[in-house]
């Protein structure tokens, strides 16, 4: 105890030495130690920023990466690690696919779009930036997913298996549920119309209610769902809980209503002719 | 404080006057955060972090402090810690941060660490404002901690992710109560944190700075 | 921004993304202020004017300045790729309590008789959680001006009417019976909670 009184007073009587000589009460001491301060802060903001960048970009990269492994049903919650991530996503290629445009010049829907550079691309940042997406919610067309803007370029992940053959195909959706836009991915088998899994990274909805599309259980049931009819054309329905019976329906949240027919609106956008629906073609066509 | 032991500073904040049960200062993040008992042992300690730092660099500093621009230079050393802190989070412990969203900054307008930086910090040494920052950040996890113990175990039925109380949608006996997760249950357990405090010391009631 | 988006925009920041009620902020001078409903409707215009211009404000310096690649307009082009949005939070903050500052002058030349009532309560709002926490929203959910004219205004709009309903139970309660130990604080926490619920109700309605 004594020790630190005395680390105290020395701390103390430096202080005061300075004191005699300098005045903070007066204009340039008030001034200077107000420059003083703004440069230490300012050094001290900017090394921790700098520095933690790095590692905060490889968590947004991980987390995006491994909610596609999720998707995917890849993803061992109980084995893997965020270091087992970059082997599990050698055998996944990520493709840029050009999702139908409103300009005459826009590329044909479904194809790759080599223009973009997929370590740098943010899908969801472009869906807010006038100049990388379009304004959907007008009168002609039915934004049926509640996104007002979406985006020209999507990401697309291709999981092959050990011989190089297709197995599942991962795309982003997002939609409105009752309080918050959804963000999530779901994959499909590579008939391009059975489910393989879905998942949902981020979300406001009630905990207990519409917050269960975070339940495993309820996830779980998505999985072999023929959510696309044989013409291409989702027709997933999310029915009342307890009354899916048919291969298309999955059951719905108890007490989510809108939340649960949110999700059913955001996948069938999502995988219908106004999004991802004419790269699916392609796929199921090759 | 008129005390003048060093285990006082640290302790009296914790129990005898806790900076959120008793002086109701730095409840707004605390009750935001405590769905879950993680968010909150978080929430705890980046608070307590800035408030412990922020003192003891306040302190340290505080005889060449001009008079006119005090609180700037307060808020300035304040905000740069949890600036730091925030960038840390982000860092480290990503999924938690990403839940604690605009919270973390909010430490900023916690009436806590301007409270302890302008009433403690520019009167005292370093170490006794380091401790007295320790000790009202430990007042303050105990309440956060409490709320968060609470919201977690009876909304969930989980404990940091563990499950204590298995639930009934998952084969187990215990309904959940889904109010404990929405924003009004934060309030009743606070209220009710009080009511038990204060019957138990009645010498605190008087005290009370909102009492009408 | 059409008028709908404007009607569903303030519908949800004032009843069921409420502040206060929902996301606890102002939370010191919301149980501070709450005595009687005429200080309380004071402070609550100040939150107003104050959330409808600092967010706002808040907006243009965070689109302009310190947004990732917000710097291309000054033509330099080493600036375009900076992320400077570690800094929202200092000059947001920086720019609230000058915000405030200039209006507490303002008021003091111009309106003397407003500065005499509302005057006291200007100082209370630079740490104010609310005031802050609409900038950090309005960062987070990446508003455009006119969405952040109108959120600021709405969210203000929201808080103060928290506010003003908390101080007219609480006048009413000063007559209650209520249990010692929970007379006070107490009791105003449990009735803050059944507001809560009651402007939780107001959820999931769309317009």
């Amino acid at each position: 105890m004594d020790s630190e009184n005395e680390l105290n007073d020395n701390l103390n009587d430096a202080a005061e030495e300075t004191h005699e000589s300098f005045n903070p009460n007066s204009f340039i001491g008030t001034l200077s130690v107000a420059v003083v301060l703004c440069l230490v802060c300012s050094l001290v903001v900017s090394v921790a920023a700098v520095a933690l960048r790095p590692i905060q970009q490889r968590n947004q990269e991980n987390k995006m990466k491994r909610n596609v492994l999720i998707a995917a049903g890849l993803w061992d919650p109980e084995t893997s690690t965020d270091q087992d991530i970059p082997e599990m996503f050698k055998s996944i290629e990520t493709v840029a696919v050009n999702l139908p445009g409103r300009a005459e010049d826009a590329p044909i829907p479904g194809t790759l779009n080599e223009e973009v550079d997929l370590n740098t691309y943010n899908q969801v940042k472009a869906a807010k930036d006038p100049h990388q997406s379009i304004f959907i919610a007008d009168e002609d067309v039915d934004d049926i997913a509640g996104i007002k803007r979406r985006e020209t370029v999507g990401l697309a992940y291709l999981v092959n298996d050990s011989s190089g053959k297709l197995e599942t195909v991962v795309v982003p959706i997002y939609g409105k549920g009752l309080w918050s836009t959804l963000y999530g991915y779901i994959a499909l088998e590579a008939d391009c119309r059975t489910v393989r899994g879905i998942t949902f990274y981020q979300h406001g909805e009630t905990p207990g209610l519409g917050g269960e599309v975070d339940n495993p259980k309820w996830k779980a049931q998505w999985v072999g769902k023929e959510i696309i009819s044989a013409d291409g054309v989702p027709d997933l329905k999310v029915t009342k809980p307890g009354n899916a019976t048919a291969d298309n329906q999955v059951d719905g949240l108890s007490g989510a209503t809108i939340t649960s027919s949110g999700v059913e609106r955001t996948v069938r956008y999502w995988l219908g002719e106004d999004a991802y629906g004419p790269f699916l073609d392609r796929i199921r066509e090759q | 404080m008129a005390a003048s032991k060093t285990t006082d500073v640290l302790f009296d904040p914790v129990f005898k006057s806790n900076p959120i049960a008793l002086q109701v200062l730095g409840i707004c993040s605390a009750l935001a955060v405590t769905t879950q008992l993680d968010k909150a042992l978080v929430m705890s300690l980046a608070v307590t972090v800035v408030v412990a730092c922020s003192n003891a660099i306040i302190a340290l500093i505080r005889n060449f402090i001009p008079n006119s621009i005090r609180i700037i230079v307060q808020m300035t050393v304040i905000s740069s810690l949890v600036i730091v802190v925030d960038q840390i989070l982000k860092a480290f412990v990503p999924s938690v941060a990403d839940q604690l969203s605009v919270f973390v900054g909010l430490i900023i307008t916690n009436c806590i660490v301007m409270g302890r930086a302008e009433g403690f910090a520019m009167k005292n040494g370093v170490f006794r404002s380091f401790l007295d920052g320790v000790g009202n950040g430990l007042g303050y996890s105990l309440i956060l901690v409490a709320v968060g113990f609470f919201r977690e175990l009876l909304g969930s039925g989980t404990l940091l992710g563990f499950t204590i109380l298995p639930l009934a949608t998952e084969g187990g006996f215990y309904v959940r109560n889904g109010l404990m997760l929405t924003p009004p249950s934060a309030f009743f357990l606070i209220g009710l944190f009080i009511w038990v405090l204060r019957s138990f010391r009645t010498d605190q009631a008087a005290k009370d700075p909102t009492r009408d | 921004m059409t008028l709908e988006e404007i009607g569903s925009m303030f519908f949800k920041s004032v009843f069921s993304e409420n502040l206060a009620l929902a996301f606890f902020l102002g939370m010191c001078t919301f149980l501070a202020v709450s005595k009687t409903v005429k200080n309380a409707f004071m402070l609550g215009i100040a939150v107003i004017v104050v959330q409808g211009v600092t967010v706002p404000v808040n907006n243009v310096i965070y689109r302009n300045f310190l947004r990732e690649g917000a710097l291309s307009w000054t033509g330099i082009s080493y600036l375009n790729n900076v992320d400077l949005s570690f800094l929202g939070l200092i000059s947001f903050i920086g720019t609230i309590a000058a915000m405030v500052q200039i209006l507490e002058l303002f008021l003091d030349r111009y309106l003397p008789a407003l500065y005499n009532t509302l005057g006291i309560f200007l100082p209370l709002i630079t740490v104010n959680c609310a005031i802050l926490g609409g900038s950090l929203f309005m960062q987070e959910r990446d508003y455009t001006l006119a969405e952040s004219v109108t959120y600021g205004f709405s969210s203000g709009v929201g808080w103060a009417l928290a506010i003003c309903c908390l101080a007219g139970v609480r006048e009413k309660l000063r007559y209650s019976d209520i249990p010692e130990g929970l007379r006070g604080l107490g009791i105003t926490f449990i009735t803050v909670g059944l507001m809560a619920m009651a402007f939780m109700a107001f959820g999931g309605i769309d317009i």
